[in-house]
């Protein structure tokens, strides 16, 4: 029973996914006074991908042909272990979320060797800013990762969700800022305004997309689909760590009604803070990123040092 | 020589001190008498108003640099095939006196000294020439094929009458490969090939970078993928035909090309347009500039990830866009400028809705470019980017925005001014920074301008006719048109045969002297930004390309 909601839950990100996608295209058209496509213009993107004829590049390897599954599956499985609708799924207690981020690593890696595998310029151009901007993201990432870590005493999601709902409505400065440093980094991770442009056609500006720039077809709809699963995962994260409220704590059908309602208001929050944000402001010259990153980084140790400094010390006493 | 004129005069004697107080051209004429130059200056000139002067083709190359030191700004060069002998005419300007120096050639012996080492603009356009004529420049600094790409065999010169017409059936055009692109050495130096495809829809160029990280060493642009054959099939063409050809050659410049042709044209039969012809010419240049800034501004927030300033300025634009089409018939004005006149009219309640719009844009202007002078992230990726030094600019002659933004203040509707801005006042904004911000702010500055240009032509448009009669200009006669395009200055040479048909059609689109400058603004840039700096250059291809 456990499993099989494990597997539904799942199947439920892994299928929402286009859905929050449409919602921040949605949004953003508003925001510029756009008549706004239907919310289910990504499943219909995904479906005319998908029926299309992949095209192998002439110089590519098996590297190429295999990334868009590796993409795919990892982010999938990622999107596994991260509690949706209900916590203590058994999914959530095999895998934490050090294992997590090395999903995200895995599925990296290899559109990183992809794009250097066809031997175009912006495929190596591509694969070198996502690797700038990936390792200073990561530590910044892990910080904050580290920050609930040691609040929670675990690096388990399920179990850390549930010490934020056993121990109710407090306020933690640490928490304040590592939800900080982690809504910037998955700003930069998942490729959005102002680290990259996802809707650019300007080939030399890219970074995601100058690495699959090459793909077509099938393999496009696969590696756009774990796009938005990996935005997805994000917000989940971010609002299922920070907010956990309303989630399902037992698999009675009234929770996890109300829980698949209440992460949905979630994200669509979320994603009108992420579209807000991205109407508001213009793309970051290339090398401000750094900057950009440091400072999630620092949000992140700041997270760190308060729960040392103001919440360690109060167990003690 | 030859008979060009009534009356021709020789020059000689040439004392700096004793002519401070001449003309510039009495200047030019003077010192090149003195640096023993075989020039005459021919009176009265074929090309009113411009001045001509036939220069020995041996001196070709130091009357350039007589004219350089004079401050003479180099603006544009073209050949043709007479039959007997083959002329290379170069257009200079100072203080809005235009002048045209022209050599003749033999055809079987077609070679003279390149003016590109004094006037780095001549580049390109002697390389055009000498791809399409066979006309080889000594002494040029950079010699290898331009235009011609690997269409045609290496002695096949298309602009020479006896290329026919219709060209040579080839099943399919070879690619331009092999092309010996500057290289760079060193460890860590990459080369990055961009375009002639790219990922966005856009004209074809290629751009070859030479990068250290993401930091230019070099940028080369290749261009030519677009070539039409403009100046070819323009002969034979009745007047009619050349206005709507012209109107073709950049489509983002429909009215600043058809205007300059039938300007030419029309100067070279003798005609004079009835004044308010002038001004409805005027007031469609007018609209096309408001249309091209507000794009353009549009396009350069898009560059940069801002997406709102994109669609905004992209609203603005497709309001006049469709204003257009519900006064004049077409959303880009092609076609409405014809010899002799105009095919449209403002009657009174015209003029009203257009007066309404000039006054909802300038509030929504207002609007718009305070949010976008706020905005930080915006300020960031605009300034200090791409700069272009008042030195180069000057060296380069650069035209329009591009040249404004960095010091060149030339505007030919203030400077050499045609109807009807002869009776109106255009201002023209100047900045000395030169980069992205600045040419984003000039082109502000010019919309507004133009908005109030519009209101006055508006207001002041006098009665009259919409065109006259056309006549059969003689045979031989030749015209020379500048009009301030939306981009810059465009020149047009035309030449008629005898039976009313064009004989040679050149038009000069300001981007053939601009694109150099891109190249140049890139380096020390990072690579992303070059979408950026391109686009607030935003030369023409197809007008490059012609």
């Amino acid at each position: 029973m456990a499993w099989l909601l494990a597997i539904l839950q799942t199947l439920l990100f892994v299928g929402a996914a286009p859905l929050l996608a449409g919602w921040i295209k949605w949004i953003k058209c508003r925001l510029q006074n756009r008549k706004a496509p239907s919310l289910l213009q990504p499943y219909r993107e995904l479906r005319k991908l998908y029926r299309k004829q992949p095209i192998m590049p002439y110089p590519a390897s098996w590297i190429f042909r295999a990334t868009p599954y590796i993409v795919f599956a990892s982010t999938v499985l990622a999107a596994a272990f991260v509690p949706l609708v209900a916590v203590n799924l058994p999914t959530a207690r095999i895998a934490d979320v050090i294992v997590l981020v090395g999903f995200f690593a895995l599925g990296r890696t290899f559109q990183v060797l992809a794009g250097m595998d066809i031997g175009t310029a912006f495929g190596g151009m591509g694969s070198s800013r996502e690797m700038t901007i990936s390792s200073l993201a990561e530590p910044a990432m892990l910080m904050a990762v580290f920050t609930l870590a040691m609040s929670a005493h675990t690096t388990n999601l399920s179990q850390a969700m549930n010490y934020v709902l056993d121990t109710g409505l407090v306020l933690r400065p640490s928490f304040v800022f590592a939800m900080g440093g982690l809504m910037l980094v998955a700003v930069a991770e998942t490729g959005r305004i102002p680290v990259d442009n996802p809707a650019t056609h300007l080939e030399l500006t890219m970074i995601h997309e100058a690495m699959i720039l090459e793909y077509s077809g099938r393999w496009l709809a696969l590696i756009e689909w774990a796009s938005q699963i990996k935005l997805m995962l994000y917000g989940v994260l971010i609002a299922n760590i920070f907010f956990p409220w309303g989630i399902a704590q037992d698999f009675s059908l009234e929770a996890l009604g109300f829980g698949a309602v209440v992460i949905g208001l979630k994200l669509s929050l979320l994603a009108m803070m992420l579209a807000l944000s991205e109407a508001l402001f213009a793309k970051m010259r290339i090398f401000r990123v750094q900057e950009y990153l440091s400072f999630a980084y620092l949000l992140s140790v700041l997270g760190m040092l308060s729960h040392i400094i103001l919440e360690a010390a109060r167990v003690h006493h | 020589m030859r008979d060009n004129g009534d009356e021709t005069t020789t020059i000689r004697t040439f004392h700096p001190e004793s002519v401070d107080h001449l003309a510039p051209f009495d200047r030019l004429c003077l010192r090149l008498g003195s640096e023993e130059i075989q020039a005459r200056s021919i009176k009265p000139s074929s090309l009113p108003p411009a001045r001509l002067i036939e220069i020995e083709a041996a001196d070709w190359g130091k009357a350039a640099s007589i004219a350089q030191a004079e401050g003479w700004r180099w603006a544009g060069v073209f050949a043709e095939d007479r039959g007997a002998d083959l002329t290379v005419n170069a257009c200079l300007e100072r203080q809005g006196v235009y002048l045209m120096f022209r050599a003749y050639l033999a055809p079987e012996k077609a070679n003279l000294p390149s003016q590109a080492p004094y006037y780095w603009a001549a580049d390109r356009s002697e390389r055009h020439i000498q791809d399409l004529f066979g006309i080889r420049f000594e002494d040029h600094p950079d010699p290898r094929r331009w235009i011609r790409h690997q269409a045609w065999g290496e002695h096949s010169h298309p602009l020479r009458k006896d290329f026919r017409a219709d060209g040579q059936a080839i099943e399919e055009t070879p690619p331009d490969h092999d092309y010996p692109f500057l290289k760079a050495h060193g460890a860590s130096v990459y080369e990055i090939p961009v375009g002639p495809v790219h990922a966005g829809i856009i004209e074809p160029g290629h751009f070859r970078f030479q990068a250290v990280g993401e930091t230019v060493l070099h940028l080369e642009e290749r261009l030519g993928y677009v070539h039409k054959g403009i100046e070819k099939i323009a002969e034979g063409r009745d007047p009619l035909g050349l206005a709507r050809l012209a109107g073709r050659v950049s489509g983002d410049t429909t009215v600043g090309h058809a205007w300059a042709a039938c300007m030419a044209m029309e100067r070279a039969g003798g005609i004079e347009i009835p004044l308010r012809t002038a001004y409805l010419r005027g007031l469609l240049a007018e609209r096309e500039r408001v249309i091209n800034h507000l794009w353009d501004l549009g396009s350069l927030c898009n560059d940069v990830g801002f997406a709102f300033g994109y669609y905004q300025f992209g609203r603005l634009r497709e309001q006049w866009l469709r204003e257009n089409q519900a006064e004049f018939g077409h959303r880009l004005l092609m076609d409405r400028i014809v010899p002799g006149g105009v095919t449209i009219d403002v009657p009174p309640e015209a003029a009203e809705r257009m007066r309404h719009s000039v006054a909802i844009l300038r509030r929504e202007l207002d609007e718009l470019l305070t949010i976008l002078d706020a905005n930080s992230s915006l300020e960031d990726r605009f300034l200090g980017a791409g700069c272009l030094s008042p030195e180069l600019a000057s060296a380069l002659g650069a035209l329009g925005f591009v040249g404004r933004a960095s010091g060149q203040s030339f505007d030919a509707r203030r400077d050499a001014p045609y109807s009807p801005y002869d009776r109106l006042q255009v201002r023209v904004p100047v900045e000395s920074q030169g980069d992205v911000a600045s040419r984003f702010w000039t082109r502000y500055k010019e919309l507004r301008i133009s908005l109030r240009l519009i209101r006055e032509m508006l207001d002041g448009m006098p009665e009259g006719e919409l065109s006259v009669p056309w006549y059969t200009p003689a045979e031989g006669a030749e015209g020379l048109a500048a009009v301030e395009g939306w981009r810059g200055e465009i020149l047009c040479f035309v030449r008629f045969r005898a039976d009313n048909k064009i004989c040679r059609y050149w038009p000069r689109d300001p981007s053939v002297i601009n694109w150099p400058a891109l190249e140049k603004l890139m380096i020390g840039n990072i690579v992303p930004d070059f979408p950026v700096c391109n686009k607030s250059v935003n030369g023409s291809y197809s007008g490059h390309d012609l």
